[in-house]
């Protein structure tokens, strides 16, 4: 179980995030959905400790880590149990696509070179990329590298993985080799939290959506309900203007 | 004025060759010296670690801010006086000593700003699966820096390998040295130092193919 209580985050004198409470189950999915600017992707990277939270408390699984005197160790253990999908992709430009997933098991589960090797194969497999075992990422397209990124994040096997508007950056035509990818992994039951602007995908995949406006989670419910039924007028607001001429959806 | 002796200059070339081992030796282990040396300090001033900090800065001042020259008598006549244990330094460690610390002042800032302009999003990558601050830095950023350090600490190389020469004010016997012993013998002096720039010059040559190559084999990994 994931549990986030009270997170708190200032920057200067603005609060970009005011006392969030947000938990999800082994195998849940929640989709955070809300206008550019209230703190949805700086949520995510509290969780661990991207950006350090300036209060609040995050479980996972049996860790509990209080924000305001979390140790060194505290969060080396909250980042090992949970395995981030950047925007940007982020991959280690020096290391070829294989290197990218098998760093981890390497450096930081200690696993031999070459059973690191074999399960990034595995992987580079399940997300399709056998071919490009040893292509470096500059040599890759936006869709291929992020599918490496998530391919880096499930080598982790963490308890949950953050994806951070995953296809934000993407050209349209990569964006949904990498949907295709994450309802893959949906499928197979990972707990993860996205940060998204995608609303088709939240439709389909997230069992919770959530809507956060200025540092607040204002609404959260299945698919079904806020995207047809949302009780708050900032949520009708926002939801009017993405959903604009965009399906039966809009309420 | 006389016809140049070109003769003698032919007959100089293999002595002279045959002190360009030490020159390189010398030039070589100064230069690993350095580099390990530099990047300790540019680690140093990037994580701003404490007490550290301030030291590596006073260092780096130092040996930026004094004639090579000015060190190397330093520690070859004037610090013996200070430390009894160094008495019997001899010239050829001397001068490794004072062009690792001379260089390294330098490699440091070329290497701490080759780290500093990594994207950032590289050592958050690093961080979020998992790894500590000095994985982070050993396998994500300073391989990356050392793509971007590469052609100017290969000038620096370079530099140290011409810097050497001064090694013969400390009486070491190298190309420098040993040319001067032999036009001081011959009387021969245009000759013989037009021969060991010669020299000097064909190993720089040589070494700025090597660097050619070794950037194009660098950015390898960064062809699209």
């Amino acid at each position: 179980m994931i549990a986030l209580e009270g997170i708190t985050k200032r920057f200067a004198d603005h609060t970009v995030l005011d006392g969030i409470d947000l938990s999800l189950e082994r195998g849940e999915i929640i989709v955070v959905i809300g206008p550019s600017g209230t703190g949805k992707s700086t949520l995510l990277r509290c969780v661990n400790f991207l950006e350090t939270p300036d209060a609040g408390r995050i479980q996972v699984g049996d860790l509990q880590v209080d924000a305001t005197h979390a140790s060194r160790d505290d969060i080396l253990a909250l980042r090992r149990r949970t395995a981030f999908v950047f925007q940007n992709y982020a991959l280690f430009a020096h290391k070829t696509a294989l290197d990218n997933i098998a760093e981890r098991m390497i450096v930081v589960d200690r696993l031999s070179k070459s059973d690191a090797h074999d399960r990034a194969r595995e992987i580079l497999e399940r997300i399709g990329l056998a071919d490009k075992a040893d292509a470096y990422p500059a040599s890759l397209s936006g869709g291929q590298q992020q599918r490496i990124g998530i391919g880096r994040a499930m080598a982790a096997g963490a308890e949950v993985m953050l994806f951070d508007e995953p296809t934000s950056a993407l050209d349209p035509e990569w964006v949904d080799e990498v949907l295709t990818l994450m309802k893959q992994l949906a499928a197979e039951q990972q707990t993860m939290i996205v940060v998204s602007h995608e609303m088709q995908f939240a439709r389909e995949v997230a069992d919770r959506v959530v809507f956060m406006e200025g540092g607040h989670i204002v609404e959260q419910a299945p698919p079904e309900t806020l995207f047809t039924n949302p009780q708050d007028e900032r949520t009708r607001s926002f939801l009017r203007k993405v959903l604009a001429g965009n399906g039966p959806a809009a309420p | 004025m006389h016809a140049l002796n070109v003769d003698y200059m032919l007959s100089l070339t293999p002595i002279l060759l045959s002190y360009l081992p030490l020159t390189l030796g010398m030039a070589s282990l100064g230069m690993v010296l350095a580099l390990v040396l530099a990047s300790l300090l540019a680690v140093i001033r990037v994580s701003r670690v404490v007490i550290l900090d301030p030291l590596a800065r006073l260092f780096i001042s130092f040996f930026r801010g004094t004639p090579l020259l000015v060190q190397l008598f330093l520690f070859y006549y004037g610090l013996p006086q200070f430390l009894s244990f160094l008495v019997s330094i001899n010239g050829v460690t001397a001068t490794i000593m004072g062009l690792t610390l001379h260089f390294s002042a330098y490699m440091a800032e070329s290497i701490r700003a080759a780290i500093v302009g990594i994207d950032r999003s590289q050592s958050e990558a690093a961080l979020s699966i998992g790894m500590t601050h000095a994985q982070m830095m050993r396998r994500i950023i300073l391989p990356q820096a050392t793509r971007v350090a590469t052609p100017t600490l290969m000038n620096y190389f370079i530099d140290m390998i011409k810097a050497t020469s001064l090694a013969f004010t400390l009486g070491v016997t190298e190309l420098m040295g040993a040319t001067q012993k032999e036009a001081a013998s011959s009387f021969l002096y245009f000759e013989a130092f037009l021969v060991a720039a010669i020299i000097y010059w064909i190993v720089v040559e040589l070494l700025s193919q090597l660097q050619k190559w070794l950037e194009k084999r660098l950015n390898r990994a960064y062809q699209r």
